[in-house]
Parts: C-alpha cells; sequence; structure tokens
C-alpha cells in the first residue's frame, strides 16, 4: 500500500467531473499495488457469504414476480437500505469523501443535491409508482398509452442509463482492485462481470436485493467506526476538527467556504441531481419489491436517513483525512505529472478514505474497508444489470416483440440471457474503456434520467392530456438533447475530444434538455387530435383512481 | 376496475377528501423542499460569500456548514412528516374507500 506508485490523476475537479467521481467514476492511470492478503480474504468471505445467500434465493425464485421484485415480499426498511445501498457505491464513499479533502465544503453540496431528490420522489412517485407499476417504470408509463412506442421509449431510457453506469462503475472497480487489491485491471473487470451476473441469473432480485443490504450494513458501520475515530481524537468538537484541518491544509480557511462555480452550471447540476434520481431505472425497480404503497413510503423515509447519515460520516471521514492522513510522511507520495513534481497522496485524492481507514484502525481495518469497497461495487452493478435485464425481457421481448402473449418462462429465460450478454458487454466495454477519460458518462446517465424518463414518468401520472405521439417524441428529443449537449460541452467535446473550446459552454444540460423535453412532450400532446390520443385522455380517470387508492394493484405473491 | 367501481369511487365523498389531503400534503411538502434546495443552491451561485461568514467571532466553522447539515436533516425530517400522516390518516380513509368500492 505505502510504496510510491500512482497517478490517480483528478481529472479536473470542477463541477461535472467532480459529479462523475461522487457517483461512478475513478479516473485516470493506476498502477498495480503490492497483494493486499487481509482485503482478499475479506473479500472472499462476503463473496461466499452472498454466493450462500444467491443459492437460497435461488430456490424461491420461479415467477417472473420473484425474478424482478423478489415476489414483493421486501419490507419497508429492508428496502430502504437496499435504496440507500444503490445510491453508497464505492465512487460516493470515495469520491465524496476525496471531494471534502481536496475541497472542503464543496464535498458538502453534492451530498445535499445527491440527497434532496428523494423527499420529492417520496412525495409524488413512490407510492403512484407501486400502485400503478408491476415490473419496471415503463409499467407505468405506457399505463393507459400505446404499449409498443411508449416502452420502446422507456427501454432505450433505459438502457442507455444503465450502460453509461455500468461502464463508469466497471473501469471504477477495475482502478480501485489495483489499488486495493494488487490484482491486475483485467482480472479485476472479469470478476466483478462474472459475479455480477452469478448473482443476477441465479438469485434474481431476491438475491440482488440482500447482497445490497449486506454491504449498505458493513459499509455502514465502518463508516461509522472511522467517523467515531476522528470525532473522538478532537474530543468530539467540530470546531477542534476544522481548526486542526485548516491549519494543516495548503487552502487553509478557504476549505470551510464555497468554490468558484458557475451559476448557471450549479443550477443545472443541482437540476439533474434532484430530478434525476427520480428517473434511475434501477432505482425506480425498487419500489416493486414492497407489498404496497405504505411500505414503499416507509422505504424512501428509511433510504432518506440513512443517505443523510452516510453522507454526514463522509464530510467527517474527509476532514479527519485532512487530519489525520495529509502531510504524514507515509501516506504521501512525489511523482512527476505534466513534467513537474507533484506531492500526493499515495495513489491520489481518491485514497483518502481507505488511508484513513489504516490510520484509525490499523491494517486489519484497512482490509475491512479495501473489502467493502470492492463488495459495493459489486452490489450496485447486480442491481444495474437486473434493471437493465427487465428493460429488455419485460418491455421489450414480452410487451414490444410478443405483444403481451409471452409465456412467463420465456419472459425470465430472455432476462438471464440478456443479464449474461449484459456481463459479456460490461466486462468488454470496461477492458475497451481502461485508458479513456470516462469522467462524463455518471454526469450524463443523470442528465438523461433528468431530461428523459422523468418527464415522461411525472407526466404520465399527473397529465391527463398526455398522450403517446407526445411521450415518445418529448421524451426522445429530452434523451438526444442531454447527450448532444454533454458531447458539445467542455466535458466531451474539450476533455475527450482535444478541441479547443466547447460549442455549448455548460457542463450540466439538464436546465435546457429537461425543459425541452416538457415542452415538446405538452406540445406534441396537445397538437395530437387523432381518436386514439382522446382515448388515451379518457382512460387517465381509471388511472388515476389506481394511482390514488390502490385499487387493482399488484400485491404480494404469496409462497 | 369496472365503470361501475370506477364511478362508485369517484363519486365518494371520501375520495374527493383523500385526492385533496394527499395532494395539498405532497405538494406543499415538495414546494418546501425545492425552496429550501434551490435557496440554498442561489446562494451559492450568487453570494457565496454569505455561507463562508465565520460562525461567530474568532471560529473556524462557517455557517454553511451548520446550513449544510440542517438541509440533511430537514430532507429527513419533511420524509418523517409525510409518512406519518400518510401511513395513519390517508390510509385508514384510502382503507374505507376501499372496503365501500367493493359493495
Amino acid at each position: 500500500m505505502k510504496k510510491p506508485l500512482t497517478t490517480l490523476a483528478l481529472a479536473g475537479l470542477a463541477l461535472a467531473p467532480a459529479l462523475a467521481f461522487a457517483s461512478g467514476a475513478i479516473e485516470g492511470d493506476v498502477q498495480k499495488q503490492a497483494t493486499n492478503w487481509h482485503a482478499i480474504i475479506m473479500f472472499f468471505l462476503f463473496v461466499a457469504f452472498t454466493m450462500g445467500i444467491t443459492y437460497w434465493a435461488a430456490r424461491r425464485t420461479r415467477s417472473a414476480s420473484d425474478f424482478y421484485t423478489a415476489g414483493g415480499g421486501i419490507s419497508g426498511f429492508q428496502n430502504g437500505l437496499a435504496i440507500a445501498g444503490d445510491y453508497m457505491s464505492a465512487a460516493s464513499f470515495l469520491g465524496i469523501s476525496a471531494m471534502v479533502f481536496d475541497k472542503g465544503f464543496d464535498g458538502l453540496i453534492y451530498s445535499i443535491g445527491f440527497l434532496v431528490g428523494w423527499p420529492v420522489i417520496l412525495f409524488l412517485v413512490a407510492e403512484r409508482l407501486r400502485n400503478l407499476g408491476k415490473f419496471t417504470f415503463a409499467d407505468v408509463a405506457s399505463y393507459r398509452l400505446q404499449q409498443m412506442p411508449v416502452r420502446t421509449f422507456a427501454a432505450t431510457g433505459t438502457l442507455v442509463v444503465v450502460a453509461l453506469y455500468l461502464i463508469a462503475q466497471m473501469v471504477g472497480a477495475g482502478k480501485l482492485i489495483q489499488l486495493l487489491f494488487g490484482m491486475s485491471y483485467s482480472s479485476a473487470v472479469v470478476l466483478v462481470g462474472v459475479l455480477m451476473v452469478l448473482y443476477v441469473t441465479f438469485g434474481g432480485m431476491l438475491a440482488t436485493t440482500w447482497v445490497q443490504i449486506i454491504k449498505a450494513v458493513i459499509l455502514l458501520c465502518g463508516a461509522t467506526f472511522m467517523a467515531f475515530m476522528v470525532m473522538s481524537s478532537v474530543g468530539f468538537s467540530p470546531e477542534a476538527l476544522f481548526q486542526k484541518a485548516t491549519a494543516i491544509h495548503a487552502k487553509g480557511i478557504a476549505i470551510m467556504s464555497p468554490g468558484k462555480a458557475d451559476p448557471i452550471d450549479s443550477i443545472s447540476l443541482g437540476l439533474a441531481l434532484m430530478f434525476g434520481t427520480a428517473g434511475l431505472p434501477h432505482i425506480l425497480m425498487r419500489f416493486f419489491t414492497v407489498s404496497d404503497a405504505k411500505e414503499a413510503r416507509k422505504s424512501v423515509f428509511f433510504a432518506t436517513g440513512f443517505i443523510g447519515y452516510f453522507y454526514i460520516l463522509t464530510f467527517i471521514i474527509g476532514f479527519g483525512a485532512i487530519m489525520l492522513v495529509l502531510n504524514q510522511p507515509h501516506f504521501m507520495e512525489t511523482i512527476v505529472k505534466n513534467g513537474k513534481e507533484v506531492t500526493q497522496l499515495v495513489g491520489g485524492s481518491n485514497m483518502a478514505a481507505i488511508h484513513l481507514a489504516n490510520a484509525v484502525g490499523g491494517d486489519l481495518f484497512l482490509g475491512f474497508i479495501s473489502a467493502v469497497a470492492f463488495a459495493t461495487i459489486l452490489a450496485v452493478v447486480a442491481g444495474l444489470a437486473l434493471s437493465g435485464a427487465s428493460a429488455v425481457s419485460h418491455d421489450l421481448y414480452a410487451s414490444v416483440i410478443k405483444k403481451g402473449k409471452a409465456n412467463e418462462a420465456d419472459e425470465i429465460r430472455v432476462s438471464k440471457i440478456t443479464t449474461v450478454v449484459l456481463g459479456v458487454v460490461a466486462i468488454v466495454l470496461g477492458l475497451l474503456f481502461e485508458k479513456q477519460n470516462i469522467a462524463f458518462m455518471v454526469g450524463l446517465a443523470f442528465s438523461i434520467a433528468a431530461s428523459a424518463n422523468f418527464p415522461i414518468l411525472f407526466l404520465s401520472m399527473f397529465w391527463k392530456g398526455l398522450t403517446t405521439r407526445g411521450a415518445v417524441i418529448g421524451g426522445f428529443i429530452g434523451l438526444i438533447s442531454a447527450v448532444l449537449l454533454i458531447v458539445l460541452g467542455p466535458a466531451v467535446w474539450v476533455d475527450v475530444m482535444k478541441h479547443e473550446a466547447a460549442i455549448f459552454p455548460y457542463k450540466n444540460p439538464a436546465i435546457f434538455s429537461m425543459p425541452l423535453a416538457f415542452a415538446f412532450t405538452w406540445l406534441f400532446s396537445v397538437l395530437d387530435n387523432s381518436k386514439q390520443a382522446s382515448e388515451e385522455k379518457a382512460k387517465f380517470d381509471a388511472q388515476y383512481v389506481r394511482a390514488m387508492t390502490g385499487i387493482g394493484a399488484t400485491g404480494a405473491s404469496k409462497h | 376496475m369496472n365503470e361501475d367501481v370506477l364511478k362508485r369511487v369517484q363519486s365518494n365523498p371520501k375520495f374527493l377528501e383523500l385526492v385533496h389531503k394527499k395532494t395539498s400534503l405532497g405538494w406543499t411538502l415538495s414546494a418546501v423542499m425545492l425552496v429550501i434546495y434551490y435557496g440554498f443552491i442561489l446562494l451559492l451561485a450568487f453570494a457565496p460569500k454569505v455561507l463562508g461568514t465565520p460562525l461567530s467571532e474568532g471560529s473556524v466553522t462557517t455557517v454553511g456548514i451548520p446550513i449544510g447539515v440542517l438541509i440533511i436533516l430537514s430532507a429527513f425530517v419533511l420524509t418523517g412528516v409525510y409518512v406519518r400522516k400518510a401511513n395513519t390518516e390517508f390510509d385508514q380513509l384510502n382503507q374505507e374507500i376501499v372496503e365501500e368500492a367493493k359493495q
């Protein structure tokens, strides 16, 4: 762990790349570390245990409902932990503590943005989603609209978001594991892909949920221990912690205030974070795993609590790392970057939490936290794979290709095949993108979720006038404009394609692409005078009654 | 859901009460969260110095820190308020509507 070696380039800590960091991408070149046996043994214990769970889950997974939604039998508290687990990815743990370590207060801004979407999901989306849907959010979007075009759009939105998120996680996993375990990049990527396929194909949603719950609990325990040790070293006085940290940090007192940011970019990022969460397919899918609207509400309550608590911990961990790790000779290295000598944390700022684990808990605890970081990636990619597989099997195969006449066994078979294909694709893309700058990918995933999935889902539940034509055209305009503006913006046009200046000046497109989607969906719905459109509008009342009361909603399957 | 059930639910005054209560609470709390968050974002965008003011004379802690933590807590408290209200009062009302729709 302690040999000077890496350039985990922080790929520009400006807003958009940092967003990517906070939720998905570990960037830059890293070198292989000495083999970390503590971490490897603990990780294999985790894998052995979760394989046991997968075996148990496989015996209980028979029907499509078992496979996609664990039979609807997950409790609100369990689902809250699983949702929190989906959110507490390795990169969010390491990335946000690294941001606090580098920039202090700015790290808190991200945490807040990631959190505040949750209450809005609860108030407006969660129970309506549970009452209307069965397996995927497309069930809700297409409830009273034409199945084929709307599901095709929703599946496209799902697969694009899942693919971007998966690539970011795979590349992050490969780099992280090189650093933490001393394994090679390619074997790390293959291992993650294979384990992901095993969890999902054999254990379905039941195994995927339990892997996520277990990981969430151990991550919360580990982070709590670290934050406790940091606070106990300063007599539990935040003021004392901040005093010591500002005395050590190169930026001094500046880390206690917000840094400079472009106002439009900040607002746009805020939009993407807040509404993107309500359009992430792997998160929306979790609302179908509980028995009814009541449990769906409870899950958001618990998830918000756990996520909020976790972000407060990462803030303390970031400052703790400044105090206990920064400038300690055995945690620092001098490397040559762009021809200049730079002194940095061994492995870069993303390793701040990992080094802090060593400083407060020794080698054994370092191994534990490394194993938790790997487990986190596995749990998150499993959820993503299941969500992508359900979009293909439930939306594309069963509803579009077979026009709702597919039998259940075939549908499950298609989703398992899709999971294997997704595993192979994830491994191949993970290997292809090893040397690429992928910082934009998670930001793009959030922007697409906010600009394509969210507007259609929201309007389908709240606006009687929505028609198929409006939903499909507006949705695709949101999707295409988000992609186009990111490609023409600084994150891709300049950082990846190496042009001089960006054509579109902002890093975050949501402030433009999201209103575009809403506007065109409205316009094409209003202009739609077809007979089909008036039938779709007429079906709104029945949908509304079901959304409000749950009459006719699918319940938990009994075993 | 057949036409009869739909008509019965729609004409039930309890349904109108549920719709009114649930939507007004939902939108009010959403507005509160949006105002808190975008208030914070606008402050960041246009007056970042405010958040960097020391909490008291000579302290290193700035007002931004407790404000940030309070926003996190407010999200949790708001969800708690909604869940409490919905899982007791609204669900009670909902149960009655469902029962009456069956008759």
